[in-house]
This record gives structure tokens, sequence and C-alpha cells, in this order.
């Protein structure tokens, strides 16, 4: 779960908050800490600077500050160096020096993942691939385009654009990098109808961990072998570093139709979501707010939505106009008859973009109701919405803490933002934090939905996977970095080396200071 | 178990832990196992020796959950695709798989999802790997690992559903898999459209995959010296979009002719991506490949062209004989680089051509890696698979 800061401050234009770190930083990151002999770091550094020039490899301690977290603050960790290397060639010689030196290293593509997926490793290399920024080919004709993985998740659709998008939207998409969306496997409000990155790569060509380049995939489907695609997708930099990905996009919608509907309760709201799926309609988003998200976003947003409803529900439909208008009528009679105190139809452009506006800005607006929350990132099957709403209100009170819910119900995916005021609080909420997630398990679903494992969640990978899984995820991993260089320390739960009994595991330093079994 | 013998010992586990004793104790002695679902794709890949043990799934076939307001199932490997699909038929609800079922409709879940194959509804839908949620595989260390889970969204853990999709038991076998279900459209209609002409016809079809219409399926068919293009409307304006699709044929000149009862049609199309006396060849291409696959399997004598449009991806049914394995060697030739795999074929065209013809290089030696790491014994389906994996 992330802590994402210090909501005083307002959200920057990039939709990203600001962020700042309330009470004493967290250690974290470093389970895989290995001792590197100071002469070869020190070689290694004099390599990467004649790999990619003087300027782009970052020692200073200052400096570093600026990569030590990514969006998730809590956790910070200075690494030995940062490059930043032009082009796939240099981070191919980056990855081959660092394997030679036997140091390990992490990704970084924007740093706006909220798991600490690029969070660094003491005495490793971040490779931050943000010069990587080409758009190499729009292919239209073929229904591709192919870039380098520092370009933004937006800068994709503009360069297919007007014609042609790239579904997978994430809030943060004016900021994350498409590298980072590949290793995260990110979704965005409209993945329910559209799927997520995942159903959009096509081809990667990546460098493993030893330095040698695969292509994997490419334009075609269907290729012939393993789907390794599938498996490096979402595999949040442990298999190795995308440096070319190959997209497909497609046509946009001909029509879009929004509506926003209010209700009294979260659970007419969550009954009126199964009820317009139920009828076989595939909405393109359906997003819920409750009471408290919907009072946050009234006071940054002022979208004009009653801020006395206990739920709001933004249902988008899109595709043929025919399509979208034989459905749309049945959605709002839906909503009617589980109760929906109004229905708000937008009638133009304007006023979708109002309703979007007022769905975005929950989370940054957040600041004007407590002084700082966790967002809590878990899945439940649909149906199960109102039972796991009602728990996570539960939770909030034996925490005596606010609990906004502002999510992907289509998807199950909720985000729960733990609201708190001081510093003293952090350790508390972030518990019940823990608490929601675990509830989501029990209720038959996931730990992530879109924000990954990274560092922050694998002591909560054991909820959801047995040994046995994570011997397979194991396997998985050392036929892709058999020496454990790539992002070490992330998404399993207890670090373990390649070729390593099963079982055997070696203590986690947190798990040692007694910091990792808060939960 | 006695390794060498004639014919093999043959199991059907009713429990999916049994599945993973028996290829543990397959790969401890060294022997050879055969994962076999419906046996409908047992004439794909490289052509093998008689396994030791025969290991169906035929009893795994529990339909485990049909969770009806979440549109998840989750199945046993064993279940007939056909079965299950009937079963959600009658929510309202489908898997939209859609492959060609084989003998008997015999084909299961887990065959398809190991095979990868799928059918027109792959347009709208994605192919199994865009539907499986998660999976449990029976692996030849004994174990059961389960990876992703059953809702729609999950980030967890590394995605082995995706890596055991197409991999034809080859890291072990599928017991069991957790999928998404779509609401089952309540009617269709398809515009046909005709024309011996490759140059009218390819840009109907291209103008189609670009076209905001939302299709449930767009295929396209070539044999005979002729061809025709196929776009399915599916749900409540299924009507409108046959109709739409059909003024975009008529505004690059091509007439179109609208078929409500179109059932046919499509059991047509996915007949021509199987075939029981032929060779068929699937291409993987993309979709400005069109008119050049078209041409392509002209000249290797092709009886049939099946295209998912939009996917680029072609079944070429070939004749059996002399020059079948001239005539995929011309495909790939001609289509070089899109990859062009042997699907259906007598076991003698298989040895005469290699039936997957991944080339070798840093993508199949990662490949090898993974399968030393999943079946360092080669317990599970040893030699089928790519790059003789
Ligand atoms: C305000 C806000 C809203 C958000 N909303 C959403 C949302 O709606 N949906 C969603 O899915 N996520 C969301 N996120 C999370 C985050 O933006 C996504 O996870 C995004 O995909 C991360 O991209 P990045 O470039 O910032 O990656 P980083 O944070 O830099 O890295 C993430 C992971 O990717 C790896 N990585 C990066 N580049 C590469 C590469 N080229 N090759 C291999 N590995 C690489 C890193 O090692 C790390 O493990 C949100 C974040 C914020 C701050």
């Amino acid at each position: 779960m992330a802590r994402v800061g210090d909501t005083r401050t307002e959200a920057s234009t990039a939709g990203v908050q600001d962020t700042a770190v309330v009470g004493p930083g967290q250690e974290g990151g470093d389970d895989a800490a290995r001792a590197i002999d100071p002469a070869v770091a020190e070689r290694l550094v004099l390599q990467l600077r004649s790999i990619c020039g003087e300027e782009h490899v970052v020692t200073h301690p200052h400096q570093l500050r600026t990569y030590e977290s990514d969006g998730l603050l809590q956790y910070k960790v200075s690494p030995s160096a940062v490059v930043l290397p032009a082009d796939g060639d240099q981070v191919r010689r980056v990855v081959r020096a660092c394997w030679e030196a036997g140091v390990p290293w992490v990704a970084r593509g924007a740093g706006s993942g909220l798991s600490g997926g690029a969070l660094p490793v003491a005495d490793g290399v971040l490779i931050a691939l943000s010069r990587l920024r080409r758009v190499i080919e729009v292919d239209l004709d073929n229904q591709r385009v192919v870039v380098e993985p520092g370009v933004t998740n937006s800068a994709v659709s503009d360069a297919v654009g007007p014609t042609h998008f790239f579904p997978p939207d994430p809030s943060s998409q004016i900021v994350c990098s498409i590298g980072g969306n590949v290793a995260e496997n990110a979704g965005g409000a409209h993945c329910f109808k559209y799927g997520f990155t995942t159903n959009y790569v096509t081809g990667l060509t990546v460098i493993l961990p030893d330095g040698e380049l695969v292509e994997l995939g490419g334009k075609e489907m269907d290729r012939p072998g393993y789907d390794l695609l599938g498996a490096f997708v979402g595999s949040e930099g442990t298999l190795g570093v995308a440096i070319e990905i190959t997209l497909r996009v497609i046509p946009v919608p001909e029509h879009v139709q929004t509506m926003a509907a209010f209700f009294a309760t979260t659970e007419e709201a969550a009954r009126a979501v199964s009820g317009i799926v139920a009828d076989g309609v595939v909405p393109a988003a359906i997003e819920m707010m409750d009471q408290l998200a919907i009072e946050a976003s009234e006071q940054a947003a002022h979208a004009g939505f009653p801020t006395g409803a206990g739920a709001a529900l933004i249902v988008e439909l899109d595709g043929s106009a025919a399509e979208c208008e034989a459905r749309f009528d049945g959605v709002v009679r839906v909503c009617e008859a589980e109760g929906a105190t109004e229905v708000r139809i937008a009638g133009d452009e304007a006023e979708r973009a109002t309703f979007w506006r007022a769905r975005k800005a929950a989370f940054a607006a957040m600041g004007r109701i407590a002084n700082h929350y966790y967002v809590q990132d878990g899945v439940i099957p649909r149906t199960k919405l109102p039972e796991v709403l009602r728990r996570i209100y539960e939770l909030g009170d034996e925490y005596g803490m606010r609990v906004a819910n502002v999510f992907h119900a289509g998807d199950g995916n909720l985000h729960p933002l733990v609201c708190f005021d001081t510093a003293e609080e952090a350790e508390r909420a972030e518990e019940l934090s823990g608490r929601i997630v675990e509830a989501c398990v029990e209720a038959g679903g996931s730990i992530t939905g879109e924000h990954g494992v990274g560092f922050d969640k694998k002591r909560h990978m054991p909820a959801m996977f047995g040994e046995p899984d994570l011997a397979a995820f194991q396997r998985l991993r050392c036929a892709f970095d058999p020496d454990g260089l790539a992002n070490p320390g992330k998404v399993m739960p207890t670090p373990r080396l390649c070729g390593e009994v099963p079982g055997l595991y070696r203590e986690h330093p947190l798990e040692r200071d007694g910091l990792a079994e808060r939960f | 178990m006695v390794p060498a013998v004639s014919s093999p010992r043959r199991e059907a586990p009713a429990a999916q832990a049994e599945v993973a004793d028996l290829l543990a104790t397959c790969a401890r002695e060294g022997c050879r196992a055969r994962v076999a679902g419906g046996a409908t794709k047992l004439g794909w890949g490289h052509p093998l020796p008689d396994p030791d043990l025969e290991l169906s799934t035929r009893a795994l076939d529990r339909i485990v959950e049909h969770n009806e307001g979440d549109f998840t199932a989750v199945l046993e490997a064993g279940v007939p695709l056909a079965r299950a699909r009937a079963a959600f038929a009658a929510s309202g609800q489908m898997l939209a798989l859609d492959p060609p079922l084989g003998d008997g409709a015999a084909a299961t879940v887990g065959g398809v999802v190991a095979s990868g194959d799928s059918g027109p509804l792959r347009h709208r839908y994605g192919g199994p790997r865009d539907l499986v949620l998660g999976v449990t595989m029976a692996l030849p260390d004994g174990t059961l690992a389960r990876a992703g889970g059953r809702v729609i969204k999950n980030v967890a853990g590394y995605d082995l559903a995706k890596l055991n999709t197409g991999a034809f038991g080859t890291l072990g076998a599928i017991v069991q898999v957790a999928v998404r279900l779509h609401p089952l459209p309540q009617g269709t209609c398809t515009a046909v459209v005709r024309s011996a002409d490759p140059e009218a016809l390819a840009p109907v079809s291209a103008a189609l995959a670009h076209a905001q219409l939302e299709l449930q399926s767009l295929d396209a068919r070539w044999g005979g010296g002729g061809g025709t293009v196929l776009a399915r409307g599916g749900g409540a304006a299924a009507r409108q979009q046959a109709e739409a699709a059909a003024r975009v044929a008529e505004e690059r000149g091509l007439a179109a002719e609208l078929v409500e009862e179109d059932d046919q049609l499509w059991d047509d199309q996915r007949r021509a991506q199987s075939s029981a006396d032929g060779v068929l060849v699937r291409v993987s291409g993309v979709q400005a490949q069109l008119e050049a696959v078209w041409r392509a399997s002209e000249a290797a004598g092709a009886r049939s062209v099946a295209t998912r449009v939009a996917a680029g991806v072609s079944y070429v049914c070939v004749d059996d004989g002399e020059g079948a394995a001239a005539a995929v060697e011309h495909l790939r030739r001609a289509l070089a680089p899109s990859p062009c795999v042997v699907l259906d074929a007598p076991a003698a065209v298989r040895e005469a051509v290699d039936p997957w013809g991944v080339p070798e290089g840093a993508e199949l030696q990662l490949m090898r890696r993974l399968k030393a790491q999943f079946d360092p014994a080669g317990a599970c389906n040893r030699g089928l698979y790519v790059g003789g994996i």
C-alpha cells in the first residue's frame, strides 16, 4: 500500500501529486544485500561513465537522493550509482558491465510506481530509462506502434491519434513510462472493457541480466514457442530491461456516453454495478466514489456532485453509436431500480470531462480531509463489493480512522484510502491498510490489481500463494536471471537463490529487525 | 513404471494431485509422459515415438465454479469446451473460445489452452491467453502450482497462466484454469462481401479492421480463385453493425449481403482452420500482409486460406502428398519473417519439415532454459515443441 504522502499539497498538473515524507523514513529494499568489493564498484562506475558519458552517471549523494524512492515514499534506498543511458545499446552495455562485476541493478521508468518496484538496491546500480524517449515507428496499417521504454503512456496514444489509441490508461498516464506499464502490467479506468497492458504488447526487445539481447514476439501474434512476452509483462523489472516495445493500438470508439448516478449507500451502488454487468452490458468504465471521496473531490473539483450522497457511480459506455444507444437506457433503469437518487447524463464533452475531473480529483483532494493517507490496491470478485466495503468501514471504525473509497468497480479493483493526521498514526494506518488487503484475499481476490507487488507487498504474497506456487515463480525467474541481479528483493516474499532447495530461505533483514512482521 | 514398453501405460486420474504424482514418478524414472485432453491435437508438433505414459485429463472434468455475477468460472482441464460453453449459455454467458473442437467435439478446455488455439471470436475477445485468469499446473517435481487468480484483474506474482498457454504441456500439465466469461450476444448478423479480385477485397478487409465497428468477428477466406470477407455484428445492435460494415464495403466498390442466420458461415470458417486429410499451416502475419498471404498460398497450391483479419493470423490448407513439404517451405520463404507453423499434418510431413520453424537464437535458448527449469528430466511431452524442446 502506498503512502502518497503529504496531501496538503495540491495535485500537480501531471496528475501525480507532490509528495513529502511524514515520520521517520523507513529503511527498505536491500534484502538482497551482497557485499560488493569497493574496488569492483569503483571500476564499474568508471566503465559506466565510459559507456554513457561522465554527465550521465550520478554518484553524488545529494543527486542520488532524487532516485531513492519511487512513488511510494516510505521506503528509501540510495544506490551506489544512477546511470542514464541514451539508447538501447547503452542499456545493453550497462547491464553487461553489471553482470561482469556481479553487481545488481534496478530499472526505473518514471518512478511513479506505488509498490516500491523501482526502489534501488544499496550498492547496486539504478538504470534510469528516462532518456529513451523515441517513438521508433508508427505503423497504423498494421495497428502497431514501436517505442522506447521511456515514452510516456499518453505519448503513445498521441502518436497514433486521432484515429487510434492505446487503451490502458493509468491515472498517472501523463508521467508514467511505457516500460513501467509493461513491467507492472498497468491498467486504468477503461480496462474493464479493454483489458490491460498485457493484452496490447506484441513484441519486446529485452536485455537479459547477462547483457544478452533477445527479441520476444514482434508485430505478429500467435507466434510459436513459449509466451515469454506474457511472462515478461507484469514481471516488475525482475527478468530484464525492455528497451523496445511493440504495442497494438485500436481504432477510437465511434461514440461515448457517460453518466453519473448517485445513491444513498455504497451497497446500492454496488448492486447497480452488478445489475448493469448482469444485463450483458460491458461498459468502458464503471467507477465508484463513496461519500468521503465525493466530499473531498467536491472541495477540489467543484463538479457539483451532491456531497450528501453515499455513493456516486460514473458509468461510461463506448463503441458503435447504435450499441451505446441501445444499452444506455437499460443502464439508467438499473441505477434507478437500485435506488439511485439522481442520474445525470453528460450532454456534451464538457460535462463528461466534469464527471471525470471529479473522479480523478478524488485522490489528490483527500488532503482537504486528512493530512496524510495510504493508497491500498486490492481486488475482489465484483459481487463481493457490498460485503467487503462494509468490512472496510468496520475496520476503519475499529481503528478510529476514516477510509475513503474511490475505485474501478467493474473490475472489483478497490483503492481504499486510509486517512490519518499525524505521523504517530502512520503505523496504525499502515496496519489497517494491510488488514484491508487481507480482507480482499479472504473474499477470493488479490493483493494487487495494478500497482504490483514490488517491495511493499511481497510480505502479503504468502496470503495468496503457497510454497509450490512460489517455487514455480522462482523457476521462471531463474531461467531469465540465474545470478539474481535484476531487481533483487522484489516480488518474492523471501529472497532465494537459483538452484536453492525450495523451502530454505534467508531471513529478511527487516524481519530480523522485527519491522516486516507488523502485518 | 516400466520404461520402453511397446504400448504406453494409460492413466486418467480423477484427482489433480495424482497427475503431479504420476509426472514426478515419470521424471524420476526418466520416462516420457504425454498429457492429452480430448486427443484432438495429437497430430501437432514434432512426431514422437509412443510415450511411456499416456496421461489423460478425461476424468478431471468438473466445472468447479461458475460465478455468474462475476462472469468467471473455474474449470478442470478435462472439461470438454463444448460442455462448458453449453453450461454458461444456459445463464446467458459465454466462454469466448471457439476453436475447431475436433472429432466428436472432444476438445477440452485444458487442451485448447495448452495449444493456444482460438476461433473467430478472438477478434473481439482475444485468445486463450487473454481469457485465462489463473492456472493450476501439475509439475514434474510432484507439486501442484497455482498462478494468477480467479478475479478479472490481478497482477500478483508471475503470469504462469500465459506462460503455459500454448506451451503444449511441455512445462507441466494444466489441471485447472480460471477463466473470464462474457455476455452471450443476443443476436448476430453477418455482412458477407465476395470478390474474385484480391486487389478489391483486401482493402475492404483492411478498412473493416480499422472501422469503429466493434465487430464480434472479422474473417476473410480465399480459395478456388475467389474470396470472401465476413464481418459479424453481435449484441443489441448486431444488424446495424453488419449494415455499417456493408457500407464500408460499398464505399470501396463491393456489394455486401446481410445474413442473419449466420452460424453456418462461421462453422465453415472454423472448419477451414483444421484439416483431417490435408496439411494445415498457421501463418502469423500482420494485417497489411493479407494479399501477400493469398498470393503465396495460391502459388503453393493451397486449397483455402481462412484469416482472422485484425489479428493477421491465417490458416492455410494444402493437400497432403509429395508436394506438401515443398508447399510449406514455399510459404515460409514467401512470407518471411512471418512464422508459418504446421498444425494438422501427417507425421511424414512433420518429419520432412520442422513443424515449428523457430530459428536458433537467443529466444530459443531462453525457452530451453525455461524447459530445463520446469522439466529438467524431460518428462512432459519431450521433443514435441519448438526446437525439439
Ligand atoms: C497518482 C498515481 C496514479 C496511478 N494510477 C494508476 C492506475 O490507474 N493504474 C495503474 O496501473 N497504475 C497506476 N499508478 C502506478 C504507476 O503509475 C504504474 O505502476 C506505472 O506503470 C509505473 O510506471 P513508471 O514508468 O513510473 O515505472 P517505475 O515506477 O519507474 O517502475 C515500475 C517498475 O517497472 C520496472 N521497470 C521500469 N521500466 C522498465 C523497463 N523498461 N524494463 C523492465 N522493467 C522496467 C521497475 O524496475 C519497477 O519494478 C499510479 C501512480 C500514481 C503516482
